[in-house]
């Protein structure tokens, strides 16, 4: 496992799509960080970009980097080589690499710049979200390239998965808190957010920068929840099975495909 | 015997690309399967490999279960029908790779020398044509000195004298005692080189055994006469149990 890793991580850390990725991150982050007014504007602003731009760069960079080397797989797996090794070798190289990129383009900034604003924690945890995410997709993209042998479906789904968490499933579940206005909804409401990756890196950011206040009666006994030993274990629990879910049934389907 | 392949199966979807095929394969012997497109050549060479999860059947490679083991591979040496590379990496970087995957000592170098390929080892596989990324593909499937070498159509890109250097190679190989398993549509090449022809059609074996005995099956006079022949029917290979297994004087032996 270990070589098909350090090939695949020094493979994608040195290709140009990692380097935009990085330089973006760099930017995008250190220009908020220093032009912003308030910092906590700048945490929010920066928790908006990394909450969507990451789930959909891994998505998107995983589905290109593993059907490129589709073909490559089959020299590799003609190869003693058990086929979980070269699976998860595939998946660390790809998620170690944009962890690598977010935390270059993300940290950097933050330390230089973010440091003087007494906002490192917020950052901190920002950042957390982001790796978090970045584990998740990765794996969804493998997922993806693995059941679909059809190149531009597995494109169009991996682009319906990333509108799935970051709209889609927002407004289903907006439409049924207004449908079910009537009833108490703190339970659902912390149901649907602990099952969503994306939502749940959301509130969890959003709890820490005390913006918990405008969210009302659900916002307090969200913080309530949240706040505890207990809601913080369903979070990591919940973000835990996110990863090894399709990782599972990656390697499930990858000892059952035929190359 | 080196490989032992009894009642293979495999269907993608509906299709059913083979159908029941058993075969033995012995040391020091070339074997050329042939037959037309969609016949289940390169899906039967998967199989032995473990790329392709057959269906049904087993298949016994130097004593390991090729469907369950993976270790067996250590002493299998394939080309691919396709020779594409991560476009980043370097022929050296993708040698070593595949060295490290593997664990075994490599001798790229007389291969390397031997399809003059020393000035491309330092650079990216992208910028290379497509015969030179080929003569990568066989120095990775040569350079470990495997006892059992899958070839699935070897000499696509190569120029006529590289394909004559690989044929002799191949030679060399099978008189050390090497069992060498090739796919090509290049019957003059089949013919030259193997000990035995095996042919598929729709999944079955259609015929099996040496060049000489399908000639005088055929009565023709070459191989590309004789396919023809088999492709029209003329040979049936139930009447004449050509697809017996022509080897009882090996296996007694």
């Amino acid at each position: 496992m270990l070589s098909v890793f350090k090939y695949c991580l020094f493979d994608l850390l040195r290709s140009r799509w990692s380097i935009v990725y990085t330089l973006f991150y760099l930017l995008s982050s250190a220009s908020l960080l220093y032009f912003s007014n308030s910092a906590t504007n700048a945490v929010a602003s920066l928790m908006n970009i990394v909450l969507f731009i990451t789930p959909l760069v891994s998505l998107l960079l995983g589905v290109i980097y593993f059907y490129q080397n589709r073909d490559f797989a089959e020299l590799l797996l003609a190869q003693p080589i058990r086929r979980s090794q070269y699976f998860y070798g595939n998946y660390f190289g790809l998620s170690l690499s944009l962890v690598i990129n977010l935390l270059v383009g993300f940290g950097l900034p933050m330390l230089f710049i973010g440091n003087g604003l007494q906002i490192l924690q917020e950052l901190s945890i920002v950042l957390l979200a982001g790796v978090m995410l970045t584990l998740i997709f990765s794996a969804l993209a493998l997922l993806i390239t693995l059941r679909n042998e059809n190149r531009v479906l597995g494109f169009g789904y991996a682009i319906v998965v990333w509108l799935f968490f970051a709209v889609i499933y927002d407004g289903l579940f907006l439409i049924l808190l207004l449908w079910f206005n009537d009833y108490p909804l703190e339970k659902f409401a912390m149901i649907g957010t602990v099952l969503n990756p994306m939502d749940l890196s959301r509130v969890m950011i959003l709890l820490k920068l005390d913006l918990s206040a405008l969210m009302g009666f659900t916002g307090a006994s969200f913080r309530q929840f949240f706040g505890s030993t207990a809601g913080f274990f369903v979070s990591l629990s919940s973000a835990l099975i996110w990863i090894t879910l399709p990782l599972y049934l990656l390697i499930r389907k990858g000892n059952t495909k035929d190359f | 015997m080196v490989i032992h392949v009894e009642n293979i199966q495999k269907s993608f979807g509906k299709q059913e690309v083979l159908k029941g095929i058993d075969l033995d394969f012995f040391e020091g012997q070339i074997y050329s399967i042939l037959g037309p497109n969609g016949s289940g050549k390169t899906t039967f060479m998967k199989s032995i490999l473990g790329l392709v999860k057959p269906n049904n059947g087993k298949i016994m490679v130097g004593g390991s279960d090729g469907m369950k083991d993976h270790e067996y591979r250590s002493n299998i040496g394939y080309v691919p029908q396709i020779a594409r590379f991560p476009e980043n990496l370097k022929v050296n970087e993708v040698i070593d790779l595949v060295t490290s995957i593997r664990k075994q000592p490599s001798f790229p170098q007389e291969f390397v020398e031997l399809f003059q390929i020393e000035s491309f080892l330092n650079q990216r596989l992208k910028n290379l044509s497509g015969g030179t990324r080929q003569k990568v593909n066989l120095v990775l499937a040569l350079m470990f000195k495997s006892d059992i070498l899958i070839l699935d159509e070897p000499t696509t890109g190569l120029d006529p004298i590289n394909t004559i250097r690989l044929k002799e190679l191949l030679l060399q190989l099978k008189s050390e005692g090497k069992t060498i398993i090739v796919t090509t549509h290049i019957l003059h090449l089949a013919e030259e080189l193997s000990d035995d022809i095996i042919f598929l059609l729709e999944g079955h074996v259609k015929y099996h055994g040496s060049t000489d005995r399908l000639l005088k099956l055929s009565h023709t006079k070459n191989l590309e006469e004789a396919i023809a022949a088999i492709l029209q029917g003329e040979i049936d290979s139930e009447e004449e149990t050509p697809v017996v297994n022509i080897y009882n004087r090996k296996k007694n032996a």
